[in-house]
């Protein structure tokens, strides 16, 4: 675990010359009754690439990767995938776009077993007649299971064992992994290691990794500074709804970073 | 990057065992009790082991087998129906009139039975959907008001005078065995494959465990809820149905405080009050389990007041005991 800590921090927007964004949000407006939670933010998600966002408590992070994720609808704004317009109007939308999210609280069934969570919603089913009365393949679904966890590394005792027996960390990577099994463009983490301890959030952010040198772009929002230093390659920041800054993670310091999102040295990374 | 290693993250060869033996640890214990009860009536009483009564215990059975796994689909999906009694009255009294007044067969009679009982589901899984009406209340409501229409259409009178072909589903037989039990296998099979076997089956447990991540996995939800409720309707329809032909008669009182012997028979055999949790075999047990407590009660003389304490013990014991597991494998976390 090493910390990058570089004295001067980049000024310059790092999606130069990085081709079509695989995912893209530009002027997002969002207002919940009378409170503007997003005010014309901007997001950019390139291939391949791990992108931390950040920001204060109340910034908009949760929101604006709800809107990225068709839970809301922005009120105003665009969202482009690999440069075409899109409209989530649920999550679903969202889905078939290739965008997967990771909610923090709610991301598995606890009584289910870890093939079955991998699979909800997408269970394989039966071929022929049995098939279409909803018969399950358990045993496609097992191997499936199995064998796109090792690919990611990702240590369970058995794909039967339900996950409520399974540590946290586990669980985790467990939820990490079925976003990244089923995206093709993006997968979204809202603090997926606020709750682990070191092991396994290194485990954690060891499954991100190895997405994205798969080619998966990855968008991680983080309170903790040093772990966006390690595990991101750009950092986005958002303030009071808007994006604040963005930072190449090898040339940024965890103090440029607190001070995008604080405000408190804007004007050296504020947006044009 | 690191390929750290430790003791609580690796696999351990117990685990599977014991993941096999929680699974299955409330449907032992059920099933030991349920030795232990009938070998214990055996000895106490000499009417227990007849032929007369051993039908009679199965066909007791029967009908709380058959609204015990309508409440174990519901009770997985972290809900709860109150209504069973109330509807499989109106659903067994509505069939005698359908036989007594319009003159059709005990068939007929029997899938109106079966429509009722769909029809109170539908009711209760949209109160629950769509009113978003906490399935508590929402059944509270059902319990209520089915039981008002039962003394509306009866005019609080029993519906007597059926012919003897009525009582084909409580007490006719098939090759020497009750045609109730016959029934009652074929639904535990039908709905146990359903529940285990099926996309159906895999979202109710999935609901049941975490309603917002089943959302987000693009399961319709309400729609789905809303099915399991008219599923378990028409279960306690048929339920309903087999009760009024084993009395002959359309009993506007039949099933008061029935919830409490198909939950006890559910929550016994393992399903969860706190959702994503049941097995239809678990239920099986249980449920035989509560007419032999019912059975041995009557047999011993021991009153309907004493049998009212005897089965609130009986639910406090399995809800405790539910509730004592899931602490512990949550404290594992
Ligand atoms: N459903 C909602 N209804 C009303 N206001 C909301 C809603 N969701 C968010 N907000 C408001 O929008 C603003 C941004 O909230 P958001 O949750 O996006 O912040 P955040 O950056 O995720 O903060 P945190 O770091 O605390 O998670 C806050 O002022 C919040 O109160
Ligand atoms: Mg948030």
């Amino acid at each position: 675990m090493s910390t990058t800590s570089r004295p001067e921090p980049t000024t310059e927007p790092t999606d130069a010359g990085a081709g079509v964004p695989v995912l893209e949000a530009r002027g997002i407006v969002k207002r919940f009754g009378h409170v503007e939670a997003l005010r014309g933010a901007d997001f950019t998600v390139h291939k391949a690439e791990v992108v931390a966002l950040i920001g204060d408590n109340g910034a908009g992070k949760s929101t604006l990767i709800k809107t990225l994720s068709g839970v809301h609808a922005p009120d105003e704004g665009e969202i482009r995938v690999n440069g075409r317009p899109v409209r989530f109007s649920t999550p679903v939308d969202a889905r078939q776009a290739g965008v997967e999210t990771v909610y923090q609280d709610l991301a598995v069934a606890d009584d289910l077993t870890v093939a079955a969570n991998l699979y909800l919603g997408r269970e394989i089913l039966r071929s022929g007649p049995l098939g279409r009365l909803g018969l399950l393949d358990k045993r496609a679904m097992r191997r499936g299971a199995t064998e796109a966890l090792s690919q990611l590394g990702v240590r369970v005792p058995r794909v039967t064992t339900p996950i409520a027996m399974l540590s946290g960390g586990q669980r985790q990577s467990v939820a990490v992994a079925r976003a990244i099994i089923w995206a093709t463009n993006v997968v979204i983490l809202d603090e997926p290691t606020a709750a682990l301890g070191v092991v396994q959030t290194e485990r954690v952010l060891d499954v991100v990794r190895r997405a994205r040198d798969a080619g998966m772009s990855v968008v991680l929002v983080s309170h903790n500074m040093p772990q966006v230093l390690e595990v991101a390659d750009r950092v986005e920041v958002l303030r009071l709804g808007r994006r604040a800054a963005r930072f190449q993670a090898d040339q940024a310091t965890t103090d440029d970073l607190v001070a995008a999102m604080t405000g408190a040295r804007a004007t050296q990374t504020e947006e044009p | 990057m690191t390929t750290v290693e430790r003791a609580d993250e690796a696999v351990r060869p117990g685990d599977w065992l014991r993941e096999r033996l929680s699974n299955a640890l409330s449907e032992f214990t059920a099933a030991a009790a349920l030795i232990v009860l009938f070998v214990a009536l055996s000895f106490a009483s000499p009417h227990f082991l007849t032929a007369d009564n051993l039908f009679n215990i199965g066909a007791q059975t029967a009908v709380i087998a058959i609204i015990a796994t309508a409440q174990t689909m519901v009770i997985i999906t972290k809900g709860i129906d109150l209504s069973v009694g109330s509807v499989a009255a109106l659903a067994g009294v509505v069939g005698a009139m359908t036989v007594r007044d319009l003159g059709f067969s005990v068939w007929t009679a029997t899938l109106v039975a079966i429509v009722i009982g769909a029809l109170a589901g539908l009711v209760n899984g949209l109160l629950v959907t769509a009113a978003r009406i906490p399935p508590f209340i929402a059944t509270l409501g059902m319990m209520s008001a089915a039981r008002g229409l039962v003394f509306i259409i009866t005019g609080a009178v029993g519906v007597y005078g059926l012919p003897e072909s009525f009582q084909l589903l409580g007490n006719g037989e098939i090759a020497g065995i009750p045609f109730a039990i016959v029934l009652t296998g074929l639904v535990a099979i039908g709905i146990a494959f359903l529940l285990s076997q099926t996309q159906f089956g895999q979202y109710t447990y999935a609901m049941g465990s975490n309603l917002e991540a089943a959302r987000r996995s693009g399961i319709s939800v309400g729609r789905h809820l809303t099915t399991v409720y008219v599923i378990a309707g028409v279960l306690v329809g048929l339920g309903g149905m087999i009760a009024a032909s084993r009395v002959n008669s359309g009993q506007p009182n039949y099933g008061i405080a029935l919830e409490l012997d198909v939950i006890a028979a559910a929550v016994i055999g393992g399903a969860s009050l706190f959702g994503g949790q049941g097995r239809i075999i678990g239920t099986l047990i249980g449920a035989f389990l509560i007419a032999l407590v019912r059975n041995g009660a009557v047999l011993l003389d021991i009153s309907i007041h004493v049998q009212m304490v005897i089965v609130g013990l009986i639910i406090w014991a399995a809800v405790y005991f539910d509730q004592y597991r899931r602490r512990r494998l949550e404290s594992r976390g």
